[in-house]
């Protein structure tokens, strides 16, 4: 809850302000999914955007179609409905990340900082595992590492949320001169440089959802 | 964009419902998750085989589900790997105790999908040996790529491994086939247009009037380099001189040559290029024992084509020789 005093916005991270993340990152894959699609046929197969809002909207039919009893959940929940929807490399990528934050996660009411950054790691090393992607490979990763850096060095939950979305954003705009090692874009060799990467994109837009879902 | 669709969002399920309608006598459509199944699935004691990747490749993979190729092939949406839950509904549906064999292009999304559904799927208690495809020359296989793209020997996998599966071979002998056929097999590819995806409505890149891409991938990704259009002569060249130099092919090997429409070229070109290919092939001393000429793996409406170049053996043309019942491919039936 808000106390009203400046700077000390942060809601508490519970299942009802998780559902509003989740609320929110598929309003934002609505929203952005020319602008997805656009980046992705660029150096891909320009199915991002598509896919991501497919997958999104199905999480969303699956959160209110049953009971989620904890904050967990909520994440599995979105997981589970992201590998059976989405297909693609974005598919198992985001579905693991959701699932391992999610196992993370279960049984939690509410979350304070440190478990938050704590499930963020666990689900930065599924994604890496499953993904097989290093730092600068030109990936969701290359947006992903400094976030989840940034929320684990912070001191409280507000200051580190906006802190990780910042740092995913700058991860995000980093990908643009880099020469793609991994999916479609790497088939590209030295033509993948000058293109911001997709799914470095959607991650951006993952934690700025975060911020407006949890620091209010 | 023009196409015959009915909405971009209603593509897939439009094509299965296509497909059910057509061959509901022989093959079995599942829509949740989407999976089409020969209608005799599972046959007893044989191993399965299936397939899946993105649509717009058509006649691949459904088309290839029947007696002597594919049990089961699930299809993504276009362009996009299907889910590891088609890929699992479709294993157990195919399994007749045997073991089933999952031939998987090597794409990113493919393979991690794939993955998933082996993981996931532990615990149904069916054996799974899996055949990667990776024979496009085109890209350079190195650890700083996703290495190389799974295209035309697919088409030749399937074929050959079904041929196996029904003489009854076990799993790992229907599953080694399959990576020798893929280990012997080279191809490339060219595109003289763009396609556009329902989704996106957009080419899925620009190529001037006179250019063509050389090395171009089946989902429209750019290729090695571009260049003003020639003669047929030297495109077939362009194509076969890589792939000749890559396994290498020598003098005295038995080949199969296909040449493949990507679905937006007249048979009539085919047919040109294929005399191409067959003057190469002599010149440099193979002997060409079969050839497949059509649109079997295609990328939409793209106009273009590409070459597989398989070095055969007695087994490989055995079981390429063997019926096939497919509302794609049929012969000896």
């Amino acid at each position: 809850m808000t106390d009203g005093n400046p700077g000390q916005l942060t809601v508490a991270i519970t299942r009802d302000t998780t559902l509003d993340w989740m609320n929110r990152f598929a309003a934002e894959m609505s929203e952005h999914r020319q602008e997805l699609v656009a980046l992705d046929t660029a150096i891909g197969d320009g199915d991002h955007g598509t896919n991501m809002n497919r997958g999104m909207t199905k999480a969303i039919e699956r959160l209110g179609a049953a009971e989620q009893p904890d904050v967990g959940a909520v994440l599995k929940t979105v997981a589970m409905a992201l590998v059976s929807t989405v297909g693609g490399a974005a598919g198992p990528l985001y579905g693991t990340l959701f699932l391992q934050m999610g196992n993370a996660l279960a049984g939690q009411e509410t979350v304070d900082l440190a478990t938050y950054a704590g499930a963020w790691r666990k689900g930065l090393e599924g994604v890496q595992a499953r993904g097989k992607a290093q730092p600068q490979d030109k990936t969701m990763v290359d947006a992903l590492i400094p976030a989840v850096d940034a929320l684990e060095g912070a001191s409280d939950l507000d200051g580190g949320l906006r802190a990780a979305a910042q740092a995913a954003q700058e991860g995000m705009t980093a990908t643009t001169p880099l020469v793609a090692r991994k999916g479609r874009a790497s088939y590209l060799g030295e033509r993948s440089a000058g293109h911001q990467d997709p799914g470095a994109t959607s991650t951006y837009y993952l934690f700025e959802s975060a911020v407006e879902a949890f620091a209010g | 964009m023009k196409k015959l669709i009915n909405a971009p969002d209603a593509v897939l399920q439009d094509e299965l419902h296509g497909i059910e309608a057509a061959h509901g006598d022989r093959v079995r459509v599942s829509y949740d998750p989407a999976y089409i199944v020969r209608i005799d699935a599972p046959v007893q004691g044989k191993v399965g085989i299936i397939s899946g990747g993105g649509s717009g490749h058509e006649p691949m993979h459904g088309g290839y589900v029947g007696p002597g190729m594919l049990d089961a092939a699930c299809p993504g949406e276009v362009f996009t790997s299907p889910t590891p839950d088609q890929m699992i509904e479709a294993t157990k549906a195919v399994n007749g105790g045997a073991g089933v064999v999952h031939v998987v292009k090597n794409y990113t999304g493919d393979v991690m999908n794939f993955d998933m559904a082996a993981e996931m799927g532990r615990g149904e208690d069916i054996e799974v040996e899996t055949v990667l495809t990776n024979d496009d020359v085109a890209v350079e296989d190195s650890l700083y790529t996703a290495g190389r793209r799974g295209v035309g020997v697919t088409v030749l996998v399937e074929k050959i491994c079904g041929g196996a599966a029904e003489d009854r071979k076990s799993l790992k002998e229907v599953a080694d086939l399959g990576r020798r056929v893929n280990a012997n097999g080279r191809s490339m590819g060219m595109a003289l247009t763009p396609c556009i995806t329902p989704a996106s409505g957009n080419p899925s890149f620009e190529l001037g009037d006179d250019e063509v891409e050389i090395g171009i991938g089946i989902h429209g990704e750019p290729g090695r380099f571009r260049e003003k259009i020639g003669p047929a002569s030297q495109i077939a060249e362009r194509l076969m001189t890589p792939i000749l130099e890559d396994l290498p092919f020598n003098s005295g090997d038995r080949v199969l040559a296909f040449v493949n429409g990507m679905g937006g070229t007249p048979l009539i070109e085919l047919y040109i290029m294929y005399n191409e290919v067959a003057k190469i092939a002599q010149e440099r001393g193979l002997t060409i024992e079969r050839n497949l000429i059509g649109n079997y793996i295609t990328s939409l409406e793209m106009q273009g084509c590409s070459i597989t170049l398989l070095k055969l053996d007695d087994e490989m043309v055995r079981y390429w020789d063997a019926p096939v019942n497919t509302p794609a491919l049929r012969w000896g039936v």
